[in-house]
């Protein structure tokens, strides 16, 4: 037919027919993969890749949240050695300037007691040697009267003399008392 | 009536195959004299046959599209994701090559299929040995890609782009010009469907030759050479395989020019 009737270069002469035909039918398959498959594999690609990084970015945060909290927990632990090693320390400050406290309280105290004792060991001293005095003077001069007589009582250079004599005995009494 | 009719009805020889085994008759025998002729013949009816097919098969493998494909969404995906990532986006880059990735997609598997007719059993003849079919095809590469150059960069700026090489000195664009518009402007859409064309009218031709050769030898009188039609029909089987490499071949250069021609389209210098 058209093939033979033109000779062997008919072949290259396309056929209207079919490629209308062609056309119609290339056409349809266009308008349904591009309008209706295409862009929903575009869509799925892109849904895909987004659940991969998603997941990927996921897994990042879950991973920076653990370094944190880890960190966190290290981080309060040595928080907690450093107090604990800090109430110890203070602890051991606070014993120490206990013990010291004490032991100056206690020194201070024995102190104020032998403190007191010589005192009042003092005092009794010196009551009885006021005591000693006034009666040894009294009982000397007794002593006297009676020896020499009446009328050497009362006289003033008696009395003097009673006062050196007494005076001595003190001293002596004294460097007795201090080599004691 | 046709001539391969008259073959037909009279039960002759086919042997040995011609142009005159690329003609199909019409179903209806009535139509052939009027406009509506060559429109229902084993041709078209493989024609409507791959738009049917490829549209079922996308449309029931991509129903309910989920994050992890089954088997047949994963087929349709890699279909796809075959030409979008080695031929588009390679080309145009991420966002021109999406862009321009469903048609290039469509128009491959649209080859593909219409190819890959010529060694099914029962059919083996591929639209694509008629020139109609490449040429319609060729036509559509030619317009998007002129469109394409014309929208991105205007008439002006893109036929200098198209035809004046650049770097080239003044005095040789008369000579550079023509030889340009020859070749990027009317060439590119003729060789594009010769080249798909001729491919598949050859394959066709050869299938032809040692099948057909195959069962004149057996009918001959001559037992030697009934004998040796073993050998022609082995070559048959061997050029059916050959014949699929040119099919995926054939296919990919088709899509794979359109879209280097419309990158070129879209690129400053070309």
């Amino acid at each position: 037919m058209i093939h033979a009737a033109e000779g062997g270069a008919g072949i290259l002469f396309p056929i209207w027919q079919e490629m209308l035909i062609g056309a119609i039918a290339f056409g349809l398959l266009c308008f349904v993969l591009i309008k209706f498959v295409f862009p929903r594999m575009e869509q799925t690609f892109e849904a895909r890749v987004d659940a991969i990084e998603g997941g990927i970015e996921r897994a990042e945060r879950a991973q920076e949240e653990a370094n944190q909290t880890l960190e966190e927990y290290r981080r309060k632990l040595a928080t907690a050695q450093e107090e604990a090693a800090a109430i110890r320390d203070e602890a051991r400050a606070d014993a120490v300037a206990a013990k010291e406290e004490i032991l100056v309280s206690a020194r201070e105290e024995a102190n104020r007691i032998i403190a007191a004792g010589h005192a009042q060991v003092e005092a009794s001293r010196q009551q009885l040697v006021r005591e000693l005095r006034s009666e040894v003077g009294n009982l000397a001069v007794d002593l006297a009267g009676k020896i020499i007589g009446q009328r050497l009582a009362g006289d003033a250079d008696t009395t003097a003399t009673v006062d050196q004599f007494l005076t001595q005995i003190a001293d002596e009494t004294a460097e007795t008392s201090g080599a004691r | 009536m046709t001539d391969s009719a008259i073959v037909l009805a009279e039960g002759e020889s086919h042997f040995p195959p011609g142009i005159h085994s690329f003609d199909f008759a019409d179903w209806f025998s009535g139509l052939s004299e009027t406009a509506l002729a060559h429109m229902f013949t084993t041709i078209t009816m493989v024609v409507w046959a791959t738009v049917a097919i490829l549209i079922v098969f996308f449309l029931w493998a991509y129903r309910k599209p989920q994050i992890v494909p089954t088997k047949k969404q994963w087929m349709a995906e890699s279909a796809y994701g075959f030409i979008r990532n080695t031929v588009a986006i390679d080309l145009m880059g991420k966002k021109d090559g999406v862009r321009f990735a469903p048609y290039l997609a469509t128009l491959f598997l649209f080859i593909v299929l219409m190819n890959f007719w010529a060694i099914v059993p029962g059919i083996q003849i591929s639209p694509n040995a008629h020139i109609a079919f490449p040429a319609m095809l060729a036509v559509l590469s030619w317009i998007m890609y002129v469109w394409v150059g014309i929208k991105q960069h205007g008439l002006a700026k893109w036929l200098k782009i198209t035809v004046v090489p650049p770097g080239a000195p003044a005095f040789i664009y008369p000579l550079l010009i023509p030889i340009e518009i020859l070749q990027n402007i009317i060439l590119r859409p003729v060789t594009l469907a010769l080249r798909l064309f001729a491919n598949m009218f050859a394959g066709h031709l050869i299938l032809l030759v040692f099948i057909l050769g195959g069962f004149e030898m057996l009918n001959s009188s001559n037992i030697f050479i009934q004998g040796l039609s073993v050998f022609s029909f082995a070559m048959g089987i061997a050029m059916t395989l050959f014949e699929l490499i040119v099919i995926l071949l054939q296919a990919y250069v088709f899509t794979l020019l359109t879209g280097m021609y419309i990158q070129g389209s879209l690129a400053e210098e070309h």
